[in-house]
């Protein structure tokens, strides 16, 4: 596809968790629970304030569409600020530091005086209905030439449990959401940004690891299209298509609301009352149904049942509309007979209408509230299609397609968070504000100064577990050493089982001393830390699964291997030391290092030739 | 450099880049500008370029309907908010007290009354006075009189206890007059006004006849309790359910989303009294708080004040070396009752040496009133009643629901 003739715009907004030692406006630890670990719960219902206009913001008003009551769990690690029960703190000096020191990396301009902001969100993932958040600074600039417009101070949401229950354990943690502009023209630059965006937030080593830390919005436009934000893409490697997709999603509209003009196409306002219709339907969704609605789209035949993104329809589009009234979906006759509607329903459908086939016909079975709720929500949509894309705030599906969540906010959802005073951020406090080497700098300078290969290089300073390797070197650990069984050992021992997360810094350390000293085989080196990460002392995991081999016992196991078979020795000569490095190996299981064992069997070999 | 008013558009040059916003005041010298993004920020006043004044937002005047077939309710405010409005473009929130007003921002109401409001004050009510109680108890006591229904009186949560149990004492209702607030300000979504005001609205017209206050149960959203005005107190700082009933169960519950109802046998019924109203009250009382080592010369004067509540510890003490103070207190005419800082439980002068002596001097043992209450009853009883016999007979007995001959289980 050619981006550029089609005129593809997308920005990116980044969300990442700060690791602070507490929430940002509460003392509680940012600490992710197991859900089954809540120790109380409790329901609240939220409701959306009248503002000065008289009016309910949109978005807002679409997540009211239907009561719903949420449940939230509590934990021994939160508290009544995360309940809504109590003012919240001040500011967390911790997180303002740091979101600062990321807006000094991307060359941003700290705001003077930082004033915390609630944004409305009654999806229930925010207690208190609003989430607080913070401009702290602007204008940073992209390797690619494109602008970072915001960088915003805000508190993680809480988590969604499962349906309208949320867990209150990562509500509070401190985020850190840079926007940058639209500035960006092909997928693969989305991606690319994207990733220098969270190498230059991973290179503070103050950040959050690991899924759900970090969550991209991106913002797609197209010529002639709308601006769409998708939420939540979790996975990096899903940023280029999602793009792609929305790109083409967007140019399908287009030519959909194209036909639809030369077509002359119309949606009727009023939905009509078929249930009688479906009498005697073999229907089980019909047949269940209260009252039955019908929408009328004229001259929209065979357009309802358009593939605009792989295995999604416009009809897709409508039920993700009528879905927020809390029916499961739609029909429409682009896609009947069919779900047990039969031929003879559809045609006397369109008589009752007295549509045709060059019309659509859409279907809600439901409640009576529900299905006219429903069927508003359809006739809603529809009537977006006839102008192209409507502007929305989308949900990555798996594989990169999105589907419609709400309308995009406008800026009418925030109001100033009272409870907590404005900070000055003085040229005192943003001098002194050190910046962190850019992981990218630390490769270079592993690879130059410590000798790892580039490719290692890079691994290390990307690794979530770059302090250890760090610390290790500084004391006094072979770089190369360190790094492999970082980037190998422990992944391995992990894939079978271990836990390394039981594995303390020290303790590794420890045992890559006894290493290079000589008193345990690097051979070893799997089997120690598997002892370790079960509670194991590290000098008896040494003992037990290295016994050490002294160099005189070595010897005489060596040579009694060797004179064993001396005759097959003189036969083969140096060949013989791989198939007998083994056999040495196999008696002294590990606890000697190869590197010796092979230097005393080629003395041995000889002697044994030479004899 | 021209003087800027809330609402003007103004243009800020800030790290290279123009930013258009709203202007919304100075704090801590710099000028606070809403940004069209919707943030606010702090920057030096001489950033920002004045563009234009734009005219005043008309807000579309939606009249709401009253069901003139539901029963009519009163609804008093006295600073207490239960509805807000936002000016997103100014951040600015303002409570609302105009019927019309209530009944948009909580159109649930409109299902359960009619309303007239009237708009008493609008203090916080750390600031309310024995001269408001009176004022309020008046008001409450003029609804009645025009048939309301119930009466809703809003009130701050800090001191609704106190005008609770003052209007309590001052006003003899048939029907029910309901104090409601919000713990959690009005203007936010999650806020607890909604669910109070349903609840009390539901209170204020089912066949309760007494002075209650009416707040979240629990910290869900699931049920209200009705508590007697005379027996709640203010227990969190912040908590929705804050306000609990002291040494009896709440009169009764409103559950939600259901509104149902449910009285306790001992909540008085609607239509028991007849309307009257006795304002008077005697300021001339004051609450002490015993600590050990407390001097005595924090206490009055003799004849400096005609009653005196005292907190006194455990089942009602202060040191010895209080007693002979008190006592020329006593013998000058203020009348001395003893409460308790427990809270739960009753006073008991007869079981220590102290005690027999604060009763030989004339202390009022005050039972388990709550020490707040006992303050307002003493004004009350020494507003309205001059013979000394008869006022520490009022004194001692319950008027309405304050004391309580037996002690029930339990915290
Ligand atoms: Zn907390």
């Amino acid at each position: 596809m050619d981006y550029e003739k089609i005129g593809l715009l997308a920005g990116i907004e980044i969300h990442q968790q700060l690791d602070t030692k507490e929430k940002l406006f509460c003392r509680c630890p940012t600490l992710l629970r197991k859900t089954e670990e809540h120790s109380g719960e409790y329901h609240r219902y939220l409701r959306a304030t009248e503002s000065e206009m008289g009016e309910i913001d949109d978005a807002a008003r679409e997540e009211m569409k239907s009561e719903r009551k949420f449940t939230y769990y509590t934990y021994d690690s939160t508290c009544l600020v995360e309940n809504d029960e109590e003012p919240p703190a001040p500011l967390n000096q911790e997180a303002l530091v740091l979101s600062l020191t990321i807006a000094k990396m991307f060359g941003m301009t700290p705001i003077e005086q930082v004033n915390t902001m609630r944004k409305l969100v009654i999806d229930g993932s925010n207690t208190s209905g609003f989430q607080r958040t913070a401009l702290i600074a602007i204008n940073g600039t992209l390797p690619n030439g494109g602008k970072i417009e915001t960088l915003c101070l805000e508190e993680e949401a809480a988590q969604r449990v499962e349906g309208e229950t949320f867990s209150l354990d990562r509500l509070g943690i401190p985020l850190v959401e840079i926007t940058t502009s639209p500035c960006m023209h092909t997928p693969e630059e989305v991606r690319e940004m994207a990733g220098y965006l969270g190498m230059v937030l991973r290179s503070t080593g103050k950040v959050k690891r690991g899924l759900g830390t970090i969550r991209q919005d991106v913002n797609i436009s197209i010529k002639g299209g709308a601006r769409i934000e998708v939420k939540g893409v979790q996975e990096l490697d899903l940023v280029a298509d999602v793009v792609k997709r929305e790109a083409e999603r967007q140019q399908n509209l287009i030519m959909i609301r194209d036909k639809l003009v030369s077509r002359r196409a119309s949606v009727q306002p009023d939905p009509v009352d078929v249930t009688g219709l479906f009498a005697g339907t073999g229907s089980a969704i019909l047949k269940k149904a209260k009252k039955i609605l019908a929408v009328r789209l004229d001259g929209f035949s065979g357009l309802v049942g358009y593939e605009i993104q792989p295995g999604r329809r416009l009809g897709t589009e409508m039920s993700d509309y009528a879905k927020k009234c809390g029916v499961g979906g739609i029909f429409h006759t682009d896609e009947l007979p069919a779900y047990g509607i039969t031929t003879e329903e559809v045609n006397a459908l369109h008589r009752s209408l007295g549509t045709t086939e060059n019309d659509c016909i859409v279907l809600v079975a439901a409640t009576p509230k529900q299905a006219q709720c429903a069927a508003l929500q359809v006739v809603k949509r529809a009537r977006l299609a006839l102008d192209g894309v409507p502007e929305e705030t989308r949900k990555m599906l798996p594989e990169g397609n999105t589907a419609y969540m709400r309308p995009l906010p406008g800026a009418a959802r925030m109001y100033p968070e009272t409870d907590v005073l404005p900070v000055i951020v003085g040229e005192s406090v943003w001098d002194i504000i050190a910046l962190p080497e850019l992981l990218t700098a630390r490769a270079r300078r592993f690879s130059t100064e410590l000798g790892l290969d580039d490719g290692m290089a890079r691994q290390i300073a990307f690794s979530e577990r770059l302090p250890l390797f760090e610390r290790s070197v500084s004391e006094g650990i072979n770089p190369t050493l360190a790094a492999r069984t970082i980037l190998g050992t422990l992944k391995e021992i992990q894939r079978d089982g271990a836990d390394v997360s039981m594995i303390p810094d020290d303790r590794f350390i420890e045992v890559l001393h006894e290493v290079e000293s000589g008193k345990a085989a690097k051979e070893a080196i799997p089997e120690i830390l598997k002892m370790i990460a079960k509670g194991t002392g590290t000098q008896e995991a040494i003992k037990k699964c290295a016994p050490s081999v002294s160099r005189e016992q070595l010897h005489a196991i060596i040579t009694k291997i060797v004179d064993e078979r001396a005759a097959f020795v003189k036969q083969k000569g140096n060949a013989a030391l791989a198939p007998l490095m083994g056999v040495v190996m196999a008696e002294v299981r590990g606890s000697s290092d190869g590197k010796v064992v092979s230097e005393l069997l080629r003395k041995e070999i000889e002697r044994v030739c030479n004899s | 450099m021209e003087q800027l008013e809330t609402g003007d558009r103004v243009e800020c040059t800030y790290g290279g880049s123009r930013l258009n916003g709203t202007y919304i005041t100075d704090r801590d010298g710099k000028a606070v500008i809403k940004l069209d993004s919707g943030y606010n920020i702090g920057v030096g006043r001489t950033t920002c370029r004045f563009l234009e004044r734009p005219p005043p937002v008309k807000r579309p005047e939606l009249s709401t309907v009253q069901d003139e077939s539901l029963p009519s309710l009163s609804i008093i405010s006295t600073g207490g908010t239960i509805a807000s409005r936002i000016d997103y473009r100014t951040g600015a929130v303002t409570s609302q007290f105009d019927a019309d007003d209530i009944l948009r921002a909580i159109p649930g109401l409109s299902g359960i009354a009619r309303y007239q409001t009237r708009q008493l004050y609008t203090i916080l009510s750390e600031n309310m006075t024995p001269a408001i109680w009176q004022e309020l108890a008046t008001a409450v006591h003029k609804e009645i009189n025009n048939g309301a229904t119930g009466v809703i009186v809003t009130h701050g949560t800090d001191t609704m206890s106190f005008s609770s149990a003052a209007v309590s004492f001052m006003v003899d209702t048939p029907v029910p007059v309901i104090f409601v607030g919000s713990q959690r300000s009005a203007d936010r979504p999650s806020s607890d006004n909604t669910m109070n005001a349903l609840c009390s609205a539901t209170a204020a017209v089912s066949p309760l006849g007494e002075v209650a206050v009416v707040m979240h149960a629990t910290t869900s959203d699931d049920r209200c309790a009705i508590h007697r005005a005379t027996r709640v107190r203010k227990m969190h700082t912040s908590r929705r359910d804050a306000f609990q009933s002291i040494g009896i169960p709440p009169l009764g519950f409103v559950d939600y989303p259901s509104l149902n109802v449910d009285l306790s046998p001992e909540a008085v019924r609607r239509g028991s009294s007849e309307p009257a109203i006795r304002p008077s009250l005697d300021e001339s009382c004051r609450l002490l708080y015993f600590y050990p080592g407390m001097p005595p010369s924090t206490l009055p004067g003799p004849g400096d004040v005609h009653g005196l509540v005292l907190a006194g510890t455990g089942l009602g003490h202060v040191s010895t070396g209080w007693i002979p103070h008190l006592k020329l207190l006593a013998d000058e005419g203020t009348v001395i009752m003893m409460t308790s800082q427990c809270l739960n439980g009753r006073v008991c002068d007869r079981v220590y040496d102290t005690g027999r002596d604060l009763l030989k001097i004339g202390v009022i043992e005050g039972a388990d009133t709550l020490p707040e209450v006992a303050l307002v009853k003493m004004m009350w009883v020494l507003g309205n009643e001059k013979d000394p016999e008869k006022q520490r007979l009022l004194l001692s007995t319950s008027l309405k629901g304050e004391c309580m001959g037996r002690s029930l289980h339990g915290l």
